[in-house]
């Protein structure tokens, strides 16, 4: 995700101060891309509206189309069929972006280890962040948008992310 | 199901076994009579099932008693006027010749016999459209069969593109591949889903257009099918009321309800006095729950969404109380077979009040800004029609049904936990359309509080569990103190509640319609087979119904009024 002719300067004072200019802003204004599709989603839902207020971390723009959004949140158990369907939308969300796997069902399976359900969507797309709980509690849900703030903070312009990934659909 | 309707079924259908399970007359026919037995029981003057409420299959492999075939299918039909509720059942010898399909009789045949195909692999000769519905298309084999492994993912590679489907259906209304390629005409094809705003969940809404008017929509659902009826094969009765939570995850604790109910009457337990009060405070208040967020998120489609704040927060602040009382906010799982999991805490009823209360502002607040809103009128009145007789046909119950002018409500018309005792109105629609469909569950809120008021009044102390330790763990005392309670405990933890062999179906009227569950045991403490009859899914069937020769914007707000729940849809 280098941003252009600044990946020429390499590292230098300049791409150093560029980095923490441009993760201050990217910190604070995630766009969530909601990927709901079971009971998660209804606890996300209430991560959103106004008792735990998402805004207050400025990740209260939700866009339902990927080509808006930066991070995409899995909430939801994601079985074979929704599999593709999980991958291209990943796809289609441009650079820099982040996915956090909400829910036991999104990271593990949960307690449908069976023959529908994906064993944890890390195994179609990179997972930054996980929560557990079955469904996680609103807080659970903020709690991880400050880790994915966290790690934002450390990362450099210059450098791409997961281009290595391989997944069960690749 | 009393004893002259019976002796009537029986008359009726000499060559039939006739015999009783619960409230429900099972008719065992021979194949070749299959088709001519549901036939008089559809149309004949006493019988009228005009209801097809669900069709399932049962494999037989590893079942302890010798049966005809290995495989048997099962009709259920309810006669809603009467209140009659029979099954018709029959052998299948070979399940790749199958059996005659029933799909000129009712529609709701066509998504029922679908699911028996892909989860059975059972043929039905003369279906429509006899394809995968729950698994995806590139699946191998059928998971409900007793020989198919359960860990045994198959990986699905890419979408099916429906267009087979799509043309098949613009065809029957009169529009061909040669109209298509006609420079005049321009057919467009939208998918809406299956990951989209207007889906609240996942489910492909596929579409023909005509401009902006959908000519033709055909769609498809089992996103979300997650295993739910392979998974309890292999747990306690006890241990399935988690996996129930997560049927429709907005009232999980009537799925809880539900599922004890229809154990508890095969099993032949009569729950105390304090149970069946506390369970119908519970139904009741997570009825509301369903409806706030249903009707939240349908104004939130039809541009809203200050009514979803109203709303929404009513049901947030309710969560308090459920997890003050449940120790979750969502996934409660607090029946247990016999009674409840605890009973309700101290000053219980101060947070109940005062969350009714609250319910009843914001709702009334909402219906002020809707009730007489030109916008909203000419958004839903008209809209989106489904007709009585289609309603019935594709098998609708719930509010869905009684919008259609249907008066059918179970707690009603087959009153369980003493529910004929409390004063309650079911609210009935005139045509059919949107506008009656949100009404409607406006209007239950407000039913469903009056019941949970006159249950507050009456509901009486005492125990909460049955003093029967064949179902319901001995007292920890007995346990920590006696050989005989551990081995009881110790007993019913491992191998569950045993109930007796055979099969039953039991139903309950959920927030969205009948929610149904019909049990195989083999004697042992865990379900042999457990099938799900979900309410969502049928009114699913008929949706393309509804929203053909609409326009698009009228479809998504059609779906947030049908209130369709992935977990309960797929399972
Ligand atoms: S983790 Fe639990 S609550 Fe979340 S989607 Fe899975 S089953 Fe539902």
């Amino acid at each position: 995700m280098a941003l252009g002719f600044e990946a020429s300067l390499g590292d230098s004072v300049v791409t150093t101060k560029l980095d923490a200019i441009v993760n201050w802003g990217r910190q604070y204004s995630l766009w969530p891309m909601v990927f709901g599709t079971a009971c998660c989603a209804i606890e996300f839902m209430s991560a959103a509206a106004s008792q735990h207020d998402i805004s207050r971390w400025g990740a209260e723009v939700v866009r339902f189309s990927p080509r808006q959004a930066d991070l995409m949140l899995v909430c939801g158990t994601v079985s074979y069929k929704q599999a593709p369907i999980l991958k291209r939308i990943y796809e289609q969300m441009p650079e820099p972006k982040w996915v956090v796997a909400m829910g036991a069902c999104a990271s593990s399976g949960g307690i449908y280890d069976n023959y529908c359900t994906v064993q944890g969507i890390d195994t179609i797309i990179p997972v930054d962040v996980y929560i557990s709980g079955c469904p996680p509690r609103p807080e659970a849900v903020l709690d991880a948008l400050m880790k994915i703030q966290d790690q934002i903070k450390g990362e450099s312009v210059l450098k791409d992310r997961h281009k290595d990934f391989k997944g069960i659909l690749d | 199901m009393n004893a002259t309707a019976l002796e009537k079924i029986q008359a009726a259908f000499p060559e039939a076994a006739v015999s009783i399970a619960l409230d429900t007359a099972v008719v065992a026919v021979r194949p070749e009579k299959l088709i001519e037995t549901l036939t008089r029981l559809k149309n004949e003057r006493d019988f009228k099932f005009s209801l097809l409420l669900d069709v399932t299959a049962i494999d037989y492999l590893e079942y302890p008693a010798v049966q005809e075939a290995r495989f048997a299918i099962v009709y259920t039909l309810r006669n809603w006027q009467k209140n009659l509720l029979v099954q018709v059942r029959t052998p299948v010898h070979d399940p790749d010749a199958g059996v005659p399909s029933v799909t000129a009789l009712w529609d709701s045949a066509n998504w029922g016999e679908r699911e028996v195909y892909d989860q059975y692999g059972i043929n039905f000769i003369g279906h429509p459209d006899l394809r995968r519905i729950l698994n995806h298309w590139q699946f191998k084999g059928h998971p409900l069969r007793r020989d198919y492994n359960i860990r045994q993912g198959q990986i699905c590679y890419e979408t099916d593109s429906l267009e087979k489907e799509i043309k098949a259906r613009l065809a029957t209304k009169g529009v061909s591949q040669s109209m298509m390629e006609d420079i005049n005409t321009e057919i467009m094809f939208l998918n809406l889903g299956p990951s989209h705003p207007v889906t609240h969940g996942a489910i492909r809404i596929l579409t023909a257009l005509d401009g902006e008017t959908i000519v033709a929509n055909v769609n498809e659902i089992g996103y979300l099918h997650r295993g739910f009826e392979k998974t309890a094969e292999s747990l306690t009765y006890n241990q399935v009321i988690p996996l129930t939570d997560r049927l429709n995850y907005c009232s999980a604790l009537m799925n809880n309800i539900a599922y004890v109910k229809a154990v508890e009457s095969w099993l032949g337990v009569e729950i105390t006095e304090r149970t069946k009060f506390m369970r119908v405070v519970l139904s009741e208040f997570f009825r509301i729950q369903d409806h706030l967020v249903c009707i939240a998120a349908n104004l939130v489609d039809m541009g809203g969404l200050t009514n979803y704040w109203y709303l929404y927060n009513e049901k947030e602040a309710s969560y308090d109380l459920i997890s003050r009382l449940t120790g979750a906010r969502l996934t409660s799982s607090f029946t247990r077979i016999g009674g409840m999991y605890r009973d309700f805490y101290e000053g219980w009823e101060a947070d109940m009040d005062h969350h009714i209360k609250n319910i009843e502002k914001g709702v009334s607040d909402s219906l002020k800004l809707i009730a007489k809103n030109r916008i909203v009128h000419d958004r839903t009145q008209g809209v989106c029609i489904m007709p009585k007789e289609k309603a019935l046909s594709y098998g609708y119950t719930g509010p869905c049904l009684r919008a259609s002018g249907v008066p059918f409500d179970l707690r009603k018309d087959a009153p369980y936990y003493n529910y004929e005792s409390f004063d309650f109105e079911v609210p009935v629609g005139t045509t059919g359309d949107l506008y009656d469909r949100l009404m409607i569950r406006f209007e239950e809120i407000f039913q469903s509080i009056r019941i949970i008021r006159q249950a507050m009044k009456a509901i009486p102390e005492g125990p909460i569990f049955v003093d029967n330790h064949a179902v319901a763990l001995p007292p920890k005392s007995q346990v920590y103190g006696k050989i005989e309670g551990l081995a009881n405990h110790f007993k019913l933890i491992f191998e569950g509640v045993k109930t007796p062999p055979g099969e039953w179906y039991d139903s309950f009227e959920a927030a969205n319609g009948e929610l149904g569950f019909h049990f195989v045991s083999d004697g042992s403490g865990k379900p042999y087979k457990v099938k799900v009859r979900p309410p969502c899914f049928y009114i699913m069937g008929g949706f393309h119904e509804m929203v053909e020769g609409a326009m698009i914007a009228d479809t998504v707000i059609n779906l947030g009024s049908i209130n369709i729940i992935g977990g309960e849809l797929d399972r």
